[in-house]
């Protein structure tokens, strides 16, 4: 069972936004879908996922970059060649 | 020897960039720092939607000398992580690290303690990621505007090694931290003079307490200040009786302390699980095709044993692989002869003047202190003339200037000794009992102080260039012959 | 030698987010065949936006693999598909740009996630079009839309530039109207490419082949059973007799692992996409994050405006399943399902050359019917299978059930795609 509080810290932890109107929507689809998942339990086996691919490894060479206005022309802004994000401090 | 009560007690994990051409997951030059922001950037280090990653495979090899050199495992099988969370200079939301499959495991690192003598520190793991990008701060320390971001730096390798809490004083963390970049630099994996090439995240306590991590150690030295202060401010903290708190504290450099990070950054669920963009390495059989070079315990061995080097002295010189390099070229053309003087001139003299002017070993000329050398070994200069011609040279260097030869600064300068040219010398010592009356006096009477006196005012004469053995030979017998 | 097509169709079924008026094409296998494009592949200097406002207005720099290989071959782009949202759904009616309605009864949906490929394929707007295979999404609305659509095994097809949803379970994948069709877009699209490390050098140089005399044929009780409606049951099983009668013969088989099957998908593919969509936080492309907030309160905003609502719900959904303590009960168990399914195809494969079945449990939805996620989750049990094993799988059109299309799905041994292709041409070949 997820509760509320614990879909609100789900949304916090993936950043999407919740607002009180969904949170019941969503905790009461997220219970009815994880109750489905439980049936996961009941799997038996070693869990190693066999791979057919090992070692893919490309050689140290320089290949060129992307001229800096295709960097930051879909960026919504920028300055002095920098691209603008939200503050951290 | 068991711990004290209030034993220290310290674990690094240390990022060093790996010297590869291209970055870990895309073909951008690493070579970035004297380009303006993101000009050094691609679809994959970017992180645009649809881009993929593709493994540089030099950058594992280095990461395979660094586990060969440090005595690590290489584990049959390693695997590339995400570590999944949010922050501007993280392009795609997640950074491409190794979690349960780290590369290697164990091994482990001899630093001189502080008790004198070599202790093993032991490693726990070292693994292969990417780096974020660099983010500007606008605005303050206290209140941010916003951030700007350069992802240039992004994709960088790095490889982490996480050392087991082994070190006993913020001294052992300086000592560990320098042996490893000699390693890696002996290696030829790591440029430590690149700028932000190493980082430190360090693990501190007091025993019996919480620990406490500090991050952001982007410095050598700032290694031992950051736990110097968090040892003082924990003791402090028990001495007043208070509860240490498990937390995560960023280092300020600027001012030398370390402060608490929010508690939004200290929860953390990084919801690792296997990137489903790489496959999974089987490397370990590369480790018989490593040839690893001379490490540095080896070459301070050989500097011991091959050049009659002191211990402190090979410790300094093979401490730093220019300074090694560098020590091996002046003594080239006749090891056994200017070895004894060039270990002290280098490893004492020159690092001190170095250090004095904050200037780097890359300016000076071998060839120019094997000159110094052999000067110095034919007696033609004194001790006190040849700390004069290296500081002439220095100077020239610090000023762009070319650097005069040793032997043509001798020479504008007549700092040639007057060894042999005993006329000017015995002149002045004539002259100087002659003016000093009362020293002959005094050193008839057995006064030791007046010999001295004499010795002094006869360099005075000679501006320094007598020898002072020769010196006090001809001085004596000259105060024989008066009867003294 | 370039040259252009003009393109200006009448998209009555809103099939397209983007159209190139005049579309460059130049000389080889498709010169001048116009190619509709999913829009979560991307196309340099063409708006690519997984139907999503988070890329409105994002022009990528750089062209996906598979699109560098269909200009190499002369093929024209002539525009981007509507899609569900990053590939999430199977109605495409998860677009933020509206619903792709289905060109053969307009009151339902064409399938998805590939719904608009499909629909501009079955509408005659284009001769073939590219999708992405999930769980299914090219499966399902070939199946809707009465058209063929592969799933190539997993490797075969470059996913570099396919703007990843789930990347351990898609391909990139050919939709047209005749088996030849999508055989001569496979052909072009298949192949190694060292930009994706999972990509398998397994070019695909075929020409399908009608002769089925002596195949084996796997027909999964599963794929007949609970929950699958049974006029398209009946449907199926008459067109697994015209391969019968073409010389083929059926075994009855078992996939006991399809019971958890459907949740290891679910798993998987929400837990890598809660991952692969933290990208789009508005910095780098996208819409405009508030600098003056700090970053999470700024993502926070522009995530939760511009997603949407089933996007956000499998967003928290993988995010929950990563979360500290839950990996080992979801995505680890789902990997060990993914195996047991695995060796559930290999056990059968043994035995049998492809197993056949119905591509979806029923014909197309009506708009909006589907309302409850779960219950629109079930409707991919069918196709998910090969996704987890990585197996090919085609669908057919192969008649109809209430006037609608039903599809066909054959699935063949890893990297045997051009034998499922086979027996899809066989019976389209035995039928028309
Ligand atoms: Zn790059």
């Amino acid at each position: 069972m997820v509760t509320e509080k614990d879909v609100q810290h789900i949304a916090g932890l993936a950043d999407v936004g919740i607002d009180d109107k969904e949170l019941g929507t969503f905790t009461h689809q997220f219970n009815a879908i994880l109750e489905y998942f439980d049936i996961l339990d009941r799997v038996e086996g070693n869990g190693q996922a066999t791979r057919d691919l090992y070692n893919i490894l490309r050689e140290d060479e320089i290949e060129p970059s992307l001229p800096q206005e295709d960097v930051l022309r879909n960026a919504p802004a920028q300055e002095d060649g920098f691209i603008k994000a939200p503050r951290v401090m | 020897m068991a711990d004290a009560e209030d034993q220290v007690i310290v674990g690094l994990e240390v990022h060093c960039q790996l010297d590869t051409k291209s970055k870990l997951f895309c073909g951008c030059s690493t070579d970035y720092r004297s380009d303006g922001p993101n000009t050094h950037v691609c679809p994959i280090c970017l992180g645009l939607p649809g881009a993929m990653p593709s493994l540089n495979k030099r950058a594992i090899e280095y990461a395979m000398k660094v586990a060969k050199a440090l005595n690590c495992e290489v584990l049959n099988e390693s695997e590339f992580s995400r570590k999944n969370y949010f922050y501007p200079d993280l392009d795609k939301a997640y950074q491409i690290t190794q979690y349960d499959k780290p590369l290697a495991e164990g091994g482990y690192l001899e630093i001189e303690s502080d008790e004198g003598g070599e202790r093993k520190i032991r490693l726990t793991r070292i693994h292969v990621e990417e780096d974020p990008g660099r983010l500007v701060h606008m605005g303050n320390v206290e209140r941010g505007k916003y951030s700007l971001v350069d992802y240039n730096r992004a994709g960088i390798p790095l490889i982490e090694i996480v050392s087991e809490p082994d070190m006993r004083s913020p001294r052992e963390a300086r000592k560990f931290l320098n042996k490893l970049r000699a390693t890696l630099e002996y290696l030829s994996v790591f440029d430590s003079e690149k700028e932000g090439s190493l980082r430190v995240d360090a693990n501190i306590s007091i025993k019996g307490h919480e620990r406490v991590e500090v991050k952001n150690i982007t410095s050598y030295k700032g290694v031992e200040k950051a736990l110097l202060f968090e040892v003082t401010r924990q003791k402090n903290l028990i001495r007043r009786g208070q509860r240490i708190e498990r937390e995560t504290r960023h280092y300020l450099e600027a001012r030398g302390v370390t402060q608490s990070a929010r508690s939004k950054e200290q929860e953390h669920d990084y919801r690792y699980f296997p990137e489903p963009d790489l496959r999974p390495l089987r490397v370990r059989s590369w480790l018989d095709g490593i040839v690893l070079p001379e490490l540095p315990d080896a070459r301070r061995e050989r500097f011991m044993a091959e050049y009659g080097c002191s211990l402190n002295h090979a410790r300094t010189l093979t401490g730093e692989l220019k300074l090694a390099n560098f020590f091996e070229k002046v003594v080239a053309s006749d090891k056994p002869g200017l070895s004894p003087l060039a270990s002290t001139w280098i490893a004492d003299t020159l690092i001190g003047e170095l250090n004095y002017r904050d200037m780097s070993l890359d300016n000076v000329d071998p060839a120019a202190i094997t000159g110094l050398v052999l000067l110095l070994k034919a007696g033609t200069i004194t001790d006190k003339s040849g700390v004069e011609v290296l500081r002439v040279i220095l100077d020239q260097l610090l000023k762009g200037e070319m650097a005069e030869t040793p032997d043509a600064i001798v020479k504008r300068l007549n700092l040639a000794k007057t060894a042999g040219d005993t006329g000017a010398i015995t002149a002045a010592i004539e002259e100087a009992i002659n003016e000093n009356p009362k020293a002959l006096e005094d050193y008839r009477a057995g006064k030791g102080g007046a010999l001295n006196f004499l010795v002094g005012q006869v360099m005075k004469k000679t501006r320094g260039k007598a020898d002072p053995a020769e010196l006090n030979r001809m001085l004596a017998e000259a105060l024989k012959k008066r009867g003294a | 030698m370039a040259d252009e097509i003009s393109f200006s169709p009448d998209d009555k079924y809103n099939a397209f987010l983007a159209t190139c008026k005049r579309a460059p094409h130049g000389n080889g296998k498709l010169a001048g065949v116009a190619v509709a494009v999913k829009d979560n592949i991307t196309t340099k200097g063409i708006e690519t936006t997984c139907a999503s406002k988070i890329l409105k207005g994002y022009v990528p720099p750089y062209d996906a693999h598979v699109i560098g290989l269909l200009k190499a071959e002369g093929a024209a782009v002539v525009g981007k598909t509507n899609m569900d949202e990053f590939g999430m759904g199977t109605t495409t009616e998860n677009s933020a740009f509206g619903p792709t309605l289905n060109p053969c009864d307009t009151r339902r949906v064409p399938g998805g996630s590939s719904g608009g490929s499909a629909a501009a394929v079955a509408a005659g707007m284009v001769r073939m079009a590219l999708g992405s295979d999930t769980g299914g999404s090219i499966r399902c609305p070939a199946s809707f839309c009465g058209i063929v659509g592969l799933k190539p095994s997993y490797g075969r097809v470059s996913r570099y530039g396919l703007i990843a949803y789930s990347n351990s379970l898609e391909q990139i994948g050919p939709l047209g109207k005749t088996v030849t069709d999508v055989s001569a877009l496979m052909g072009v699209i298949a192949g190694h490419d060292r930009h994706d490390s999972t990509s398998l050098d397994k070019p695909y140089n075929h020409t399908p082949n009608a002769d089925i005399k002596g195949l084996k044929i796997g027909i999964p009780q599963e794929y007949f059973g609970k929950g699958v409606d049974p006029n398209v049951a009946d449907v199926v099983k008459k067109g697994i007799g015209r391969l019968e009668e073409l010389g083929a013969t059926t075994v009855p088989c078992s996939i006991p692992s399809m019971e958890y099957a459907l949740a290891a998908y679910y798993v998987t593919c929400t837990c890598e996409a809660s991952s692969n969509l933290a990208r789009f936080d508005g910095v780098r492309y996208g819409p405009a994050p508030d600098t003056k907030k700090s970053w999470h309160d700024a993502y926070q905003e522009v995530r939760s405006a511009a997603f949407g609502t089933e996007v956000r719900r499998r967003i928290m959904l993988g995010t929950f399943a990563l979360s500290s303590g839950y990996y080992g009960k979801y995505y680890a168990k789902a990997q060990v399902a993914r195996e047991n399914i695995k060796a559930d195809f290999n056990r059968i494969f043994a035995d049998v050359d492809v197993i056949a079945g119905p591509t979806m449990p029923t014909i197309a939805f009506r708009l909006k019917e589907k309302s409850d996620p779960l219950s629109m989750y079930l409707a991919d049990i069918l196709t998910v299978p090969a996704n987890l094993a990585g197996i090919p799988a085609i669908s057919v059109p192969c008649g109809k059930s209430e006037g609608m299309p039903v599809g066909l799905q054959i699935m063949g041994r890893m990297f045997e795609d051009e034998r499922v292709v086979d027996v899809a041409y066989a019976y389209e070949q035995a039928v028309n």
